[in-house]
């Protein structure tokens, strides 16, 4: 150990001038290079934002970045994009409002069902426990393209085996197609979900349980009176993914929820235009932001929660 | 400008229906659960002041069975879902590739034949490929970069909420920002997407990007590119802040340059997150639908398996196929998860 201490300090006192140097460059070249991918990973969503304030005309015949040469502010767009009743324009409004519907239970009943299970899966000796739980864990991984034609099928012709109806069709019509989309959303939901709030739950301190089925505490009562409370963290993380999830999903809501106006949500619509009126700009970027905007709040309000359940389910897997 | 609230009002309805079935079924749950063992307590206990009153031996307790009472309970209903609406399902779809295209008859494996036939499916397959190959290895290696460059940076916070952005944008919102990136205008007029106006400024002839393949396809790729790095920012950047400092000063005071610090320390301190990060985004590649269906629609031989499979199943009616096309999708994913157990399992041995 003697001999490695005169090289240290060699190695910090002498070269510090071009060592220094080197470094500074280094952070400088670092600071660049980041600075050029946060850029570059900005400027698409930022033009979009400002194009959807310019007046119509100017979107179609200039390009965003006149904007600072020329400003020119309308709401215009906002409006038509929302509230317009014209065909060509969105109507986004009313679709704003499906978005919701089909969100809130959508992330309500996973959420419950989640934490219920994960509780019984670490804390209620039973028999076959480990097959379940990888079992539900082993789900993870089925694409739920698997589902869909299957589960269409449940809801709209029911089950029959050999010709004997076991459960007729649900013939769900307009509004009632909610129940559709919350269905297969919370279906699908179940095992990431089951999985993360079960790494937070078992991990919650041995004695703690035992002291409370000491007292007479029966499950029930502890999940609700101890469990519930201290895994608000995860719930809101596991939440906060879910929400992101339903309110993003294209492919569940395109084939549960039809494209009607009674029941579709934003990225629907929002798709249905960029395929149809493809150069209306004054329409898609305007109503791009109006479905971006509430994720975007979410997220920046509740990163914090976000990133946490991000890395408790990535990395202890 | 006549947005009607009135005419909104059955949703609002259907929304209120929800929350009280939520309510209903949830809180009914815990308090059937609450109430009905309290009483078998209540009925036990009245029980055993009987037999001791009577001298009668006492019956041994059935906690145990209670117990997985209590287990059923709290299990029903996610084992319900998952088995009504995945277990069940992806069974049939397995049986449904093997059936023919309105389910009627039995065709063995010709739905699986016929992708292999097909130059067009055939395209799709290596599209998919070439999505699956891009994405993680792009996506992950600038979450890299990025995390080590912004490591204890000033403004840390802010440089990666910049970067992790777009994770809250949906696949369908990032088609139309991108589609607007790439839009095309004729050379005789302004352009208005960015990237013709560059490609003009430095003196190309403006282009219909996402109608030439196979460019189109890797401009598609940018796009998942763009908001999978922030993922692997996030989980590798809490990684790389995991490597014990120590280590770090050891080799600091070792002489060890940047570049070396990373290449002997970095990488492979974070090699489980490294791993896991590029499954997780492989798997969600080979799944993916949205970003394609926006910006092309499959168009100009763009097409990957998950939209094929939707066109198939649901807009040509042809539910073999399409269920074949799945289950494709299932096997694909298969190796990938056994990579991941594999290697996270040879490291918790070393």
């Amino acid at each position: 150990m003697t001999t490695t201490t005169p090289t240290r300090a060699g190695a910090t006192a002498p070269p510090t001038i071009a060592g220094r140097v080197r470094r500074r460059l280094n952070t400088r070249w670092a600071t660049a290079v980041s600075i050029v991918i946060a850029i570059v990973w900005t400027i698409p969503t930022f033009g979009l934002l400002v194009s959807s304030f310019r007046p119509e005309n100017q979107i179609k015949t200039t390009g965003w970045w006149t904007f600072f040469a020329d400003p020119q502010l309308t709401l215009e767009n906002y409006e038509q994009v929302l509230f317009g009743r014209s065909s060509s324009a969105g109507q986004l409004a009313s679709y704003f409002l499906n978005s919701v519907v089909i969100t809130l239970p959508s992330v309500l009943f996973p959420l419950a069902f989640a934490a219920l299970a994960a509780y019984a899966l670490a804390w209620i000796n039973f028999r076959g426990r480990d097959w379940i739980y990888i079992g539900i864990f082993a789900l993870q991984i089925v694409p739920l393209q698997m589902a869909l034609v299957p589960l269409l099928s449940f809801f709209s012709q029911g089950v029959s085996v050999g010709g004997i109806d076991l459960l007729p069709a649900w013939n769900l019509e307009d509004e009632q197609r909610f129940i559709q989309v919350w269905f297969a959303h919370t279906c699908f939901a179940l095992p990431l979900g089951v999985f993360l709030l079960h790494n937070f739950v078992s991990q919650l301190p041995r004695d703690l349980m035992e002291a409370a089925r000491v007292d007479g505490a029966t499950h029930p009562r502890i999940f609700r009176t101890v469990v519930l409370p201290l895994i608000t963290p995860a719930l809101a993380a596991y939440g906060i993914f879910q929400f992101l999830w339903v309110w993003n999903d294209l492919l569940v809501a395109l084939i549960f929820a039809g494209g009607g106006d009674e029941t579709a949500p934003l990225t629907v619509r929002l798709a249905e235009l960029a395929g149809t009126r493809g150069n209306e700009w004054q329409r898609l970027t305007s109503g791009a932001f109006v479905a971006i905007v509430v994720p975007l709040l979410v997220f920046l309000s509740l990163q914090r929660y976000f990133v946490r359940g991000l890395l408790a389910g990535s990395i202890k897997g | 400008m006549n947005f009607d609230f009135a005419d909104e009002a059955p949703k609002l309805a259907m929304l209120l229906y929800g929350v009280v079935a939520f309510v209903a079924v949830v809180g009914g749950l815990l308090l059937l659960l609450d109430v009905v063992p309290a009483r078998l307590a209540r009925r036990r206990q009245a029980r055993i002041a009987a037999a001791v009153a009577a001298g009668t031996p006492i019956e041994p307790g059935r906690r145990r069975s209670r117990e997985g009472l209590f287990a059923l309970f709290f299990l029903l209903p996610t084992v319900l879902m998952l088995g009504i609406g995945l277990v069940i399902p992806a069974i049939r779809t397995l049986v449904l590739s093997l059936r023919n295209g309105d389910s009627t008859q039995w065709v063995g494996l010709r739905n699986y034949g016929w992708m292999v036939d097909r130059p067009e499916i055939v395209d799709i397959l290596w599209n998919t490929a070439l999505w699956v190959l891009l994405v993680p290895l792009l996506a992950t290696s600038v979450g890299l970069i990025y995390a080590v460059l912004v490591d204890r940076a000033r403004l840390e916070a802010l440089a990666k909420s910049l970067i992790f952005l777009p994770m809250a944008i949906s696949f369908v919102g990032a088609g139309i920002i991108w589609k607007f990136v790439y839009a095309f205008r004729p050379a005789e007029a302004d352009q208005i997407g960015l990237l013709n106006q560059i490609w003009v400024w430095l003196g190309g002839e403006p282009q219909q990007w996402l109608a030439n393949p196979p460019l189109n396809t890797l401009l598609l790729i940018v796009v998942m590119i763009w908001i999978q790095a922030g993922f692997a920012m996030v989980v590798l950047s809490a990684a790389i802040k995991a490597i014990p400092t120590d280590m770090i000063e050891a080799a600091r005071i070792d002489g060890v340059n940047a570049w070396q610090q990373f290449w002997r320390i970095t990488l492979p301190g974070i090699r489980p997150a490294l791993v896991v990060v590029v499954v997780t985004i492989s798997i969600a590649t080979l799944k993916l639908f949205d970003i394609v269906r926006t910006m092309t629609n499959g168009n100009f031989n763009t097409n990957v398996i998950a939209t094929e499979m939707y066109n198939q199943a649901f807009r040509y009616g042809q539910t073999g196929q399409g269920s074949a096309l799945a289950v494709v999708l299932f096997i694909l994913v298969i190796p990938i998860v056994i990579y991941q157990v594999r290697s996270l399992r040879r490291q918790r041995e070393v």
